[in-house]
């Protein structure tokens, strides 16, 4: 008699927020059939944002952002199938292959593998020296070698490159920051945000610098690493760290005939076009109500937290409203406490609210005349009351919007 | 080890051992209480880990900061009880109750 693959009734696929978050939700919602999470990392589920934040300052030790403590999955019957990548989707046969050849059968798939960080493609990317900031290896690859570093070159002005900036200043580091854009935060903020923290960094003592592309790595003296930028100019430093995004990693599901691309695409319960296969979290492209129903990625934990419940909920009740929560996000970087709400990609007029000078005020981004977005610095308040704004797709007048004396839940 | 008192959303009532440092957010999460998303992990950007603090212990707490207080706000289900647990310390006898989903 032949025995064969393992099977779950839920296999996930992906050990971070989305995955973690979809399994705590089956077991909350009474689904008692097997689970099991493969990840291709080696620690149980961890947070991910304090990586560039708490955990890199060494504030957390790894213990305090593991999303449950390390009992916890044996304790509610998940099974973590840790150190293995999934390489191989079978979507009709209803198996997985991982890098070790294992097959495992599911009823059920959720892939949750988020993304791999963009890498860099110029001479002298994988010179020892430069990291990512994805996974807890990184970091600790990063703190590791922190001590016998002066000059930090970090590439990439988004929230990633941004939050280690200000760590490795408060660590006493040189950094350097470059940005290939014409501004940070380009790709998801409005320019009067991107100015702010930029002067923000300069004056903590990052020398930020923008519209510069890197050309190549190399071999600086003295066992260095050397910067080099198409303007000709080179950064001397013993560190490199990279944040320029992340790359879905999709790549086994559309290889088994999802459709898909940038990300893979679901519908509005988070079903990709196999049967049985679900996609949540940053690897997910989904029609985003507060994005005009644009299929779009949504790279954040609440986004994940979200997707995760929706499908969880489908699975173990069979009943669910289709996934439309509204996007959050924060950053925390040197005393500034940035909350964001809505998604303020294609706003076509951005109102400032409060003194930017005295370091809160919020940013209402605003598309014909309706509220799409805020990002909020230090005011919390405009954050929780703006909620309803971006919810409603309120239209107030843009100069009562712009008077911060003027509470935003008298707006609606 | 300090003892913490927690009443989940079905009413029943559970024991803790808190960790001195951890947060009450913590404590609860890592009881095994699967009820707070905590999704910030802590770090006062949310609202998703909210409990209400037993009336007597509640003076016993540190005053809240404007930005709990505004992230509480947020929520229909404040009371003036109302703490986001991961703003406050565990300590030795405290009793919460995990407040409702919003």
């Amino acid at each position: 008699m032949s025995v064969g693959p393992r099977r779950f009734d839920v296999l996930i696929v992906g050990a971070g927020h989305g995955g973690a978050q979809a399994a705590i939700a089956l077991r909350q919602k009474g689904f008692g059939g097997s689970i099991a999470i493969v990840g291709d990392e080696v620690d149980p589920p961890y947070e991910r944002p304090p990586l560039s934040k708490d955990y890199l300052a060494g504030d957390k030790p790894f213990d305090r952002i593991l999303i449950r403590p390390a009992a916890f999955w044996a304790e509610r019957s998940i099974e973590l199938l840790l150190g293995r990548r999934v390489v191989r989707v079978d979507a009709e046969a209803h198996r997985v292959e991982t890098e070790d050849g294992a097959v495992l059968g599911y009823g059920q798939l959720i892939w949750a593998t988020g993304g791999s960080p963009r890498r860099l493609t110029c001479s002298g990317h994988d010179l020892p020296g430069i990291h990512g900031v994805r996974t807890r290896a990184d970091v600790d690859a990063i703190m590791a070698e922190l001590d016998g570093v002066t000059r930090v070159c970090i590439i990439g002005g988004g929230y990633i490159g941004l939050e280690a900036a200000a760590v490795l200043r408060k660590f006493g580091k040189q950094v350097t920051l470059l940005e290939a854009q014409d501004r940070v935060l380009a790709r998801v903020a409005g320019g009067p945000l991107s100015a702010f923290y930029a002067a923000e960094h300069r004056a903590a003592g990052v020398d930020l610098r923008t519209g510069v592309t890197v050309d190549c790595v190399e071999r600086g003296a003295g066992g260095g690493l050397a910067v080099r930028t198409a303007d000709g100019g080179t950064y001397a430093c013993e560190m490199v760290i990279v944040g320029i995004g992340i790359v879905p990693a999709v790549a086994p599901l559309l290889a088994a005939g999802a459709e898909g691309g940038n990300g893979v695409a679901v519908d509005a319960w988070c079903r990709t076009s196999l049967p049985d296969i679900f996609a949540i979290g940053d690897c997910a492209a989904q029609a985003n109500r507060f994005a005009e129903d644009a299929p779009i990625r949504v790279e954040s934990v609440q986004n994940a937290n979200d997707q995760a419940m929706t499908v969880a909920t489908l699975i173990a009740t069979g009943d669910v409203a289709p996934h439309a929560a509204l996007p959050w996000f924060w950053s925390n970087q040197y005393d500034l406490r940035l909350q964001t709400v809505g998604l303020s990609i294609g706003h076509d007029d951005a109102v400032v609210r409060g003194d930017m000078a005295a370091r809160a005020f919020s940013i209402v981004y605003l598309k014909r005349g309706r509220v799409i977005a805020l990002d909020c610095v230090n005011v919390t308040r405009d954050y929780v009351q703006g909620r309803k704004l971006v919810e409603q797709g309120a239209s107030p007048p843009r100069e009562r919007l712009a008077d911060a004396s003027v509470p935003l839940k008298e707006l609606l | 080890m300090p003892m913490l008192t927690v009443t989940t959303r079905d009413g029943a009532v559970r024991d803790l051992g808190g960790q001195v440092g951890l947060s009450v957010m913590e404590a609860i999460r890592d009881g095994g209480i699967d009820e707070l998303p905590a999704i910030c992990g802590g770090c006062c950007s949310c609202a998703t880990c909210h409990v209400y603090v037993d009336a007597a212990d509640l003076a016993l707490l540190p005053p809240m900061t404007e930005d709990e207080d505004d992230l509480l706000d947020g929520s229909p289900n404040r009371t003036d009880r109302s703490r986001l647990s991961c703003q406050i310390a565990v300590f030795d006898g405290l009793r919460v109750a995990i407040a409702p989903e919003d």
